[in-house]
């Protein structure tokens, strides 16, 4: 076995130390009735690198892949250009194979990889705080919505028609079970978000509004009227970004009033993944502080007065807190925290924008030719790189016939929203830097086909 | 004869010189490098990355939100990111560098074909979303590794979505929770044995359990009498880590099962030392209704410095009908079906939700297939075998120097306990972690389990070689031998790492979370 | 002024039904530096033996208990600022809360100085 570095020589000394007789015996207080005495029948044994690497090509092999056909999924998940460098540096092994940095004396590159994580995050949504990263953006806006109702004491969320439907799915799942109201709907198809009916349904016993920004079908709601309506009925605004490079051409929700600011980071460094691992962002307003969930990187000194990190309020957490913690989450997501740190930084504020310009531009260029073909009509007013279309047909069967052409032509909001009938003809179209000229072309001549 | 050596250079070892008081200009000490903050380095204007400039750029259809000023993050070009980041890799210690003997964190070696298949576009370049036909390949690895993990653990079922292990608990507790609800019998009560992990009693509060503990017996082990006589209509359930937190295995745990479910609750089972046992005794043969298995730890997706995690949890016949979406199904043509919420009332009706957007962390659902296939079924019963050998050499190869408090009662598990007793005076257990990090080591996970005082949990894994361990056990003796006869240099430890103790103290009294400009 | 204590380490002043309230010497010192005072609002109602305030140190956080029944009047406002105050001087300017209390026959269940260092002498 190319991972076991003992050999047979090795156990028999060590046995002989140990004074027992044989592997097995240090077993001795398993019950003898649930020892397996041989490998677990049915399941193959070890393999050869070659051998193992053969079979996973092969499972490889058989998918669409994103990179091979002209692609516009988003919601919730975009696919930008990540530079080679940061793979490269994720994979340093004192990265990859470190641990929580629990002893901070020998781990002040991933702490101080955090607070710089923490500092931009915090910029970027325009927050007081952020933390070191929790699962990602699903969990991320319920943990906010459950420390909404710490602060106020309350417990009925708003939730905006407008939030991604796993997004409200994973809150529903959790309401269940902690008793927490929540008020929620479907969103329509219609240019502009219900900011309206958002602001209407807050009253005295609202504990958080959550609003996407942009929102599910990429419009973009009105933060600043929200946050004042919330703030004077003593509620919190959840500000949810589930594309952050939209930050680099939109204001910081941070500065437009959000009280706590969520998201999912997985657009910027991490890669598309089928889903996961993603990275859950959260920052919120310094008076907060103690109640964030998730670890937290903080500046100190050392014996000799160096500056150096530590993960630190660490009395909120469950390893301390136990029953009382502010939440029951061990680990963050801190290698595609590391992957998102490193691709901001080559970014820059300047590289950013120039990628959400870039991003919008071909947003732009694919809806302008989407609204020619017959029966296919753009609803938003506004957007940034993702917009909502209506279709003449069901979308979810549209996506299915464009998938056997070989183009990947966005998500339907049947797939969302699959009990919605009035949504059924929706389709999320979704595009970033890394669109070309010949895939809008290509979507758009096959769109037309399947539709004709 | 010529100019004589015009260069100056004459090969000279030049005169001693106590390191120590050397300064140097940079902060640097050759190859321990210092690193600024990236706030220090970099400035908006600068970038590693190039994009086509956008002449005449038109805000109009991002409405009034439109940004009026620039983001104002630093940026590095690549030389420079590259040299950020490396300087500070290099201040960290890692399982790359040496034996790293976290008890109950299960740090083993990572291959790197796991790293490479994890890489394959088939996997790192699909959307969660994309059409069930065109992701056939994704779905079989999802199954492939969710018919591992069933078969390794004798359950019935599996759910893949939960993110991490605290993320797995608790979709462990849902279900138990479901399934009880189900019946029309909501109970009120989850009984945790004193010694277990913080999460756990976090875990089942968070569900909207009460968290009764139930006491330890001297020998470490749960006190069954006390767990029966608490029993009763009330309580859901229990939640038993096995191995247990001091390295024991939990031998009545059988008998707590049977007792549970006679009163029509549910064993939830932590699993996060799975690794000791891992192909030589199955949890379902044991009664267990609810396991999350840390990916992680058992099957060597790599730590990333503190996650991504990633956490599924293995369910019994009871128990399966109410696991999260979505999930993945194999039809009778060999071909992947995907359970959402559109097929749910037909095929799953009493699913308790969804737990996370998408299908779960793929990224580490690659790996651990991976490395699940290179080992086999052979490969991983010889990995716990050796996990628990190591373990056992180092406990009777300390305890003559170290209280091992549970060392008379037999073998321990994977992981070797020991206590702070018979220190000199003022000496504790932080002092010997702390120069264990000066002997080139990452300490044992120290303080923990509670029931111990000044507990040191070493747990070494099969990663180790022979070799390897009694280096180790040679720095421990030394160790040791210093905290007995009381040396104060101890107590200063570290001297010798990038930083010396920081002052947590300072940090959590006065928190700076993000840096300002002086 | 008469000042009781009690098994979880905190003490009362108590002054008419006005009293003061705070954890003793031999409590920060077991607990060590600390780091954040979480102290009751003004005007809540505490029952004796309730969790009334918590005090963390780097690695804990402790349940403050209510020796006795009453009403919170006034917090220690400079703990926000300086928690350390718990540390340098426990049993004066780092008391907690000041209460009036809803039942003084409360208090003779509590221990005075004498029987406290006498209790703590035995841990």
């Amino acid at each position: 076995m190319r991972y076991l570095p003992l050999t047979d020589a090795d156990r028999d000394a060590m046995l002989a130390v140990i004074g027992a007789g044989s592997v097995d015996e240090l077993f001795a207080d398993v019950p003898a009735a649930a020892r397996l005495a041989e490998p677990i029948a049915g399941l193959p044994n070890h393999a050869s690198e070659m051998a193992v690497e053969r079979h996973m090509a092969r499972l490889s092999a058989d998918n669409l892949t994103a990179g091979a056909a002209p692609f516009f999924l988003g919601a919730g998940a975009y696919r930008h250009h990540i530079p080679a460098s940061v793979d490269h540096m994720i994979q340093r092994g004192e990265f990859l194979t470190a641990y929580t940095p629990y002893q901070p004396e020998i781990a002040q590159g991933t702490l101080q990889v955090l607070f710089e994580f923490q500092t931009q995050v915090a910029r970027l949504f325009g927050t007081d705080v952020a933390n070191a990263s929790l699962y990602d953006g699903s969990t991320a806006c319920w943990e906010a919505i459950a420390m909404a109702a710490r602060i106020t004491k309350r417990n009925k969320a708003i939730i905006s028609s407008g939030l991604h439907a796993h997004y409200v799915e994973t809150a529903r799942t959790m309401a269940k079970f902690t008793g927490d109201e929540l008020v929620t709907s479907a969103p329509e198809l219609v240019a502009e978000p219900d900011d309206a009916a958002v602001i209407a349904a807050i009253d005295g016993g609202t504990s958080c509004v959550v609003v996407q920004y942009p929102d599910v079908l990429g419009r973009i709601p009105d933060l600043a009227a929200i946050a004042q309506a919330a703030q004077a009925k003593g509620a919190l605004l959840i500000a949810v970004v589930t594309e952050p490079v939209a930050l680099g051409l939109l204001e910081s929700p941070g500065s437009l009033g959000a009280d706590i600011v969520v998201g999912e980071g997985q657009s910027i460094g991490v890669g598309l993944q089928f889903g996961g691992p993603y990275l859950g962002l959260f920052g919120c307003r310094e008076k907060f502080l103690r109640q964030i969930p998730g670890r937290l990187c903080g500046e100190t000194v050392d014996a000799d007065g160096k500056r150096g990190f530590v993960l630190t309020l660490s009395t909120r957490e469950q390893h301390i807190r136990r029953e009382k913690a502010t939440s029951n989450i061990c680990t963050n997501s801190g290698l595609c925290a590391l992957a998102f740190s490193i691709h901001m930084t080559l970014l820059g504020g300047e590289g950013l924008s120039k990628m959400a310009k870039a991003s919008h531009m071909r947003a732009r260029q694919t809806a302008e030719r989407l609204s020619a073909i017959p029966g296919v009509a753009v609803i938003n007013r506004h957007y940034f790189n993702e917009f909502a279309v209506t279709l003449p047909h069901d979308a979810r069967q549209v996506v299915r016939d464009l998938a056997d052409r070989q183009v990947l032509g966005g998500v339907s909001l049947g797939r969302l929203y699959p009990h919605v009938d009035a949504l059924s003809g929706g389709l999320l179209v979704a595009a970033t830097e890394c669109t070309t000229d010949e895939d809008i072309e290509t979507f758009a001549t096959t769109l037309a086909e399947v539709l004709a | 004869m010529n100019e004589l050596n015009p260069s100056g250079w004459r090969p000279a070892m030049g005169a001693s010189a106590p390191p120590d008081t050397i300064e140097t200009f940079t902060g640097n000490r050759a190859l321990q490098l210092e690193e600024a903050l990236l706030f220090e380095l970099g400035s908006p204007d600068r970038s590693g990355v190039d994009f086509d400039d956008i002449p005449d750029f038109d805000t109009a259809l991002l409405g009034p939100n439109a940004r009026k000023a620039r983001l104002d993050l630093p940026g590095l070009s690549e030389p420079e990111t590259v040299r950020h980041y490396t300087r500070l890799s290099r201040q960290n210690y890692a399982i790359d560098l040496g034996l790293f003997p976290l008890g109950s964190c299960t740090m083993k070696h990572n291959p790197r074909l796991d790293e490479k298949v994890a890489r394959f576009p088939g996997f790192a370049d699909v959307h969660p979303l994309q059409p069930v036909q065109t992701v056939q390949g994704a779905l079989s690895a999802i199954n492939e590794l969710a018919v591992w993990l069933i078969e390794l653990t004798g359950m019935h079922g599996v759910a893949m979505t939960p993110k991490a292990g605290a993320h797995g608990e608790l979709c462990g507790l849902l279900c138990i929770r479901a399934a009880l609800e189900a019946k029309g019998d909501p109970r009120a009560v989850i009984l945790v044995p004193e010694s277990a992990h913080g999460t756990n009693p976090a875990t089942a509060a968070f569900a909207g359990y009460r968290v009764e503990n139930i006491p330890a017996t001297t020998d470490g082990r749960v006190d069954v009498d006390a767990l029966k006589a608490r029993l009763g209509p009330d309580v859901a359930g229990v939640m038993i880590t096995n191995p247990n937190t001091c390295g024991l295995f939990e031998s009545e745990l059988k008998n707590i099962a049977d007792a549970v479910h006679a009163i029509g609750g549910y064993v939830y089972c932590d699993g996060a030392n799975f690794n000791a046992i891992v192909g030589r005794v199955r949890p379902g043969d044991l009664g267990v209704d609810a396991m999350h298995i840390n990916l992680h730890k058992t099957f060597s997706t790599p730590h990333g410095g503190g996650g991504p995690g990633s956490g599924p949890v293995v369910l019994s016949e009871a128990l399966s009908p109410f696991g999260p979406l979505p999930f993945t199904s194999r039809q009778a043509d060999g071909s992947m079906k995907l359970i959402e919420e559109e097929q749910a009332h037909e095929e799953h009706p009493q699913a308790f939700g969804r737990m996370c957007a998408f299908h779960g962390q793929m990224g580490m659902f690659t790996r651990a297939l991976t490395y699940i296939l290179s080992h086999g079924a052979d490969g991983l019963r010889q990995v716990s075998g050796d996990a628990v050998l190591n373990a056992n050499y180092i406990l009777r190869s300390l305890e003559d120097v170290l209280d091992a408090p549970f060392g008379a009662a037999g073998p321990c598990m994977h992981e070797a306990l020991f206590s702070d007793d018979g220190f000199a005076e003022g000496f504790t257990t932080l002092d010997l972690a702390k120069g264990l990090i000066d002997e080139g080591y990452h300490p044992m996970t120290v303080y923990f389990p509670l029931v111990v005082h000044g507990a040191m949990l070493i747990e070494p894994t099969e990663t180790e070689s022979k070799a390897g361990l009694d280096q180790f056990i040679g720095a421990m003796r030394s160790l040791a031998e210093r905290a007995r006869a009381g040396d104060e240099l101890l107590k200063s430890a570290p001297h010798l790492a990038p930083r010396r103790r920081l002052d947590e103290t300072l940090a959590a009294r006065k928190p700076k979370l993000v840096y300002k400009p002086a | 002024m008469t000042r009781y204590f009690t098994k979880d380490h905190e003490w009362i002043a108590v002054e008419g039904d006005e009293a003061t309230v705070g954890i003793t010497d031999y409590a920060q010192g077991q607990l060590g530096d600390i780091t954040f005072v979480e102290v009751p609002g003004v005007g809540a109602e505490v029952g004796k033996g309730d969790a009334a305030s918590v005090v963390d140190s780097v690695k804990a956080a402790s349940d403050v208990y209510a020796p006795v029944s009453g009403t919170v009047t006034v917090v220690n406002d400079a703990l926000e600022d300086q928690p350390e105050l718990v540390n340098t001087d426990p049993e004066g300017e780092g008391w907690l809360w000041k209460m009036t209390l809803s039942d003084t026959a409360e208090l003779d269940s509590l221990m005075d100085e004498a029987s406290y260092q006498s209790f703590i002498s035995g841990l």
